[in-house]
C-alpha cells in the first residue's frame, strides 16, 4: 500500500513444537503397540489359519440351525426394548433435575451428574457380568445392565438438551405467573420431546447391539447360544448366528435411524 | 380491541386415532417384550451377594493396586490403555482410505453409496465377536484386542471422516488441480491439511470410546483389565471387583476429561 520499497516478510513457521508433538505421539503409539505385544509378522503368519476359520464359519453356515436361534434372537430384541423403555422413563426426571436451568440447585444437580458419569464409564458388559453374579444367569441380569446403561446415556444427552433450550419461552411463562410444573409442561417438554425421543431410539440401537453380545457373560439373548457353540467349536453354527444377528441388528439400526432423521 | 387470545383447538379425529395407534403400539411392544423375561428367577442369595459386593466397594483390595508386577492392577490398566491407543491409531489409518471411498465429492455418488454401506456394515458388526474371531486366529491376548478395536472403529471413524471430507471447502483442491498437481499432491497438500483437525478430534473421541471397549474385551480374553475383572467376579472376590471397578471409573473419567480438553482446543 505504501512505498514500493516495503517488503512483506513472512515469518518462517516454527515447526519445533509441532515436530515435538508428532514425535511424542509416535513414541506413544509405538510404545503402546510394543507393550501390548503387537507383532504384525506373527499376525500375517497366522493369516491362513484365520482364513480357514472364517471359511468354516461363513462359507457353509449350518442353515438348518436357524429355527433354534429364533427364540434367543427375539429374547435379545425384547431385552433391548424393556431396557430402553425403563432406562428412558428413569432418565427423563433425572435429566430435568440435572439440568442447571430448571431447578437451579447445585446440591441436586451435581450429585446426579456424578452418578450419571459413573454409570456411563462402566461398560454394559461389565455391569452385566456383575449382575449375573448377583441375580443369576438369564435375561433379567442383562436387562438390569441395559436399564442402567441407557439411563446414564439418555439422561446425559437430555439434560444437555434442556440446558440448550430457548429461555424465552420459560421467561414468557414465568412473566404471566406460571409455576414450575407449568413451565416444565408448556415450555421445556415441548422443546425437548423430539430430541428425547431421538435419544431414546439411539439408546435402543446401542442396546440391540449390546444385548446381542451380553449373553456371552450369561446375561441372556443370542449371545448365550453363541458362546455355547463357540465352546463346542461348531463353527458352522457360529457363522450362522453371526450372519442372522448381523442382519437383524442392521435392519433395526436402519429403521431406527430413519425414524430419528424424521424426528429432529 | 376485543380479539380473543384464547382459541381452543378443534379436536381432530384423525390425530386422536394416530395418537391412540402410536401409544397403543408402544404399550403393546413393551408388554410383549416384558412377557418373555423371567423376573422371578432372582437368585435366593441375591441379597447376600449385594451386601458382599457393596462391602467390596467400601473396603477394596488396595494390595492389588499396589502390586507392580505383571499380575497387578497397574499393569492391567496400562495394557488396557495401550490396546486402546494402538487400536485407535490402526483404525484411524484404515479409516482414511475407506472414508475417501465413501465420500461423494471424491468418488462420485454411486461408489460412495457402496462405501457407506460397507462402513455401516463394519459398524454393526460387534467388537466382541471380532475379538473372539481374532483370538482364534492369533491366540488370546492384547494383539487380538488391538485388531478387534482397529477394525470395528473404522465403522464410526470412516463415517465421521467422510462427513468431514464431504463438507470441506473444495476451492483449495480446485486451485491445486488447476496448477496441475498430481492426485497424491492434491490429497496431501489440499485435502489432508483441511480436514486434519476434524480427523484428529474424531480420533480422540473414538479413543475415549475405545478405552471403555478395551476394558470389556478382556472379558472374552483379548487382553486388558477385563480379564482380571471377570476372574474376580467368578471367584466372588468382591474386594478385588471393587478396586478394579473404582480404578476403571477413575481412569475412564480422567481420560475423558483430558481428551475432551484437547478436542475443544482443536476444533
Amino acid at each position: 500500500m505504501s512505498g514500493p520499497a516495503e517488503r512483506i516478510v513472512v515469518p518462517k513457521p516454527n515447526h519445533l513444537r509441532r515436530n515435538l508433538i508428532i514425535l511424542g505421539v509416535t513414541a506413544l503409539i509405538v510404545g503402546s503397540a510394543w507393550f501390548a505385544g503387537f507383532d504384525l509378522g506373527r499376525i500375517l503368519l497366522n493369516l491362513r489359519k484365520g482364513g480357514r476359520l472364517l471359511g468354516r464359519m461363513f462359507l457353509r453356515p449350518d442353515w438348518a440351525y436357524t429355527p433354534r436361534i429364533v427364540d434367543p434372537l427375539l429374547e435379545t430384541v425384547k431385552m433391548s426394548v424393556v431396557g430402553t423403555f425403563w432406562g428412558a422413563i428413569l432418565a427423563f426426571p433425572t435429566a430435568v433435575f440435572a439440568a442447571n436451568n430448571f431447578i437451579k440447585n447445585p446440591w441436586i444437580a451435581q450429585p446426579l451428574r456424578v452418578i450419571l458419569n459413573v454409570t456411563r464409564s462402566i461398560p454394559a458388559m461389565v455391569m452385566a457380568s456383575v449382575f449375573v453374579a448377583v441375580f443369576g444367569i438369564g435375561a433379567f441380569s442383562g436387562v438390569v445392565a441395559l436399564v442402567i446403561f441407557t439411563f446414564g446415556l439418555i439422561s446425559k444427552l437430555t439434560f444437555e438438551s434442556i440446558e440448550a433450550i430457548d429461555p424465552g419461552q420459560v421467561e414468557a411463562l414465568q412473566a404471566v405467573g406460571a409455576n414450575k410444573p407449568n413451565v416444565l409442561r408448556y415450555a421445556i417438554v415441548p422443546q425437548i420431546l423430539p430430541q428425547f425421543l431421538s435419544y431414546t431410539l439411539y439408546g435402543f440401537e446401542i442396546n440391540v447391539r449390546a444385548a446381542a453380545v451380553l449373553g456371552y457373560v450369561g446375561a441372556g439373548g443370542i449371545g448365550q447360544i453363541f458362546e455355547q457353540n463357540l465352546a463346542w467349536r461348531n463353527f458352522d453354527r457360529v457363522g450362522l448366528i453371526i450372519i442372522i444377528s448381523f442382519f437383524v441388528v442392521l435392519v433395526i439400526d436402519l429403521a431406527s435411524s430413519a425414524m430419528r432423521r424424521k424426528l429432529v | 380491541m376485543t380479539d380473543r387470545i384464547l382459541v381452543r383447538r378443534e379436536p381432530n379425529p384423525l390425530r386422536t386415532l394416530y395418537n391412540i395407534l402410536n401409544y397403543g403400539g408402544l404399550a403393546a411392544l413393551v408388554l410383549w417384550s416384558s412377557s418373555g423375561i423371567e423376573y422371578l428367577g432372582i437368585m435366593q442369595t441375591a441379597r447376600g451377594t449385594v451386601e458382599a459386593l457393596l462391602k467390596g466397594f467400601v473396603l477394596p483390595d488396595t494390595a492389588y493396586l499396589a502390586n507392580w508386577t505383571k499380575d497387578g492392577l497397574p499393569y492391567a490398566i496400562v495394557e488396557t490403555i495401550a490396546i486402546s491407543i494402538a487400536g485407535t491409531f490402526a483404525s484411524a489409518l484404515l479409516s482414511i482410505p475407506v472414508a475417501l471411498l465413501a465420500s461423494q465429492n471424491i468418488v462420485g455418488p454411486r461408489v460412495s453409496k457402496l462405501g457407506k454401506v460397507i462402513v455401516t456394515a463394519v459398524r454393526t458388526f460387534p467388537e466382541l465377536i471380532l475379538a473372539l474371531i481374532f483370538i482364534s486366529v492369533v491366540g488370546p491376548g492384547a494383539p487380538a484386542g488391538i485388531l478387534a478395536i482397529g477394525i470395528h472403529s473404522v465403522g464410526m471413524l470412516a463415517k465421521l471422516f467422510s462427513e468431514a471430507i464431504e463438507s470441506m471447502d473444495m476451492g483449495v483442491k480446485e486451485a491445486l488441480d488447476s496448477c496441475g498437481a498430481t492426485p497424491m499432491e492434491v490429497l496431501f497438500r489440499a485435502m489432508l491439511p483441511e480436514v486434519a483437525p476434524e480427523f484428529i478430534s474424531y480420533t480422540l473421541y473414538r479413543f475415549e470410546i475405545n478405552v471403555r471397549a478395551a476394558s470389556t474385551l478382556g472379558l472374552v480374553g483379548a487382553g486388558g483389565i477385563g480379564a482380571p475383572l471377570i476372574f474376580a467376579i467368578r471367584n466372588r472376590a468382591w474386594p478385588r471387583v471393587g478396586i478394579i471397578m473404582i480404578v476403571m471409573v477413575v481412569v475412564v473419567t480422567v481420560i475423558d476429561l483430558v481428551s475432551g480438553r484437547l478436542r475443544k482446543k482443536l476444533v
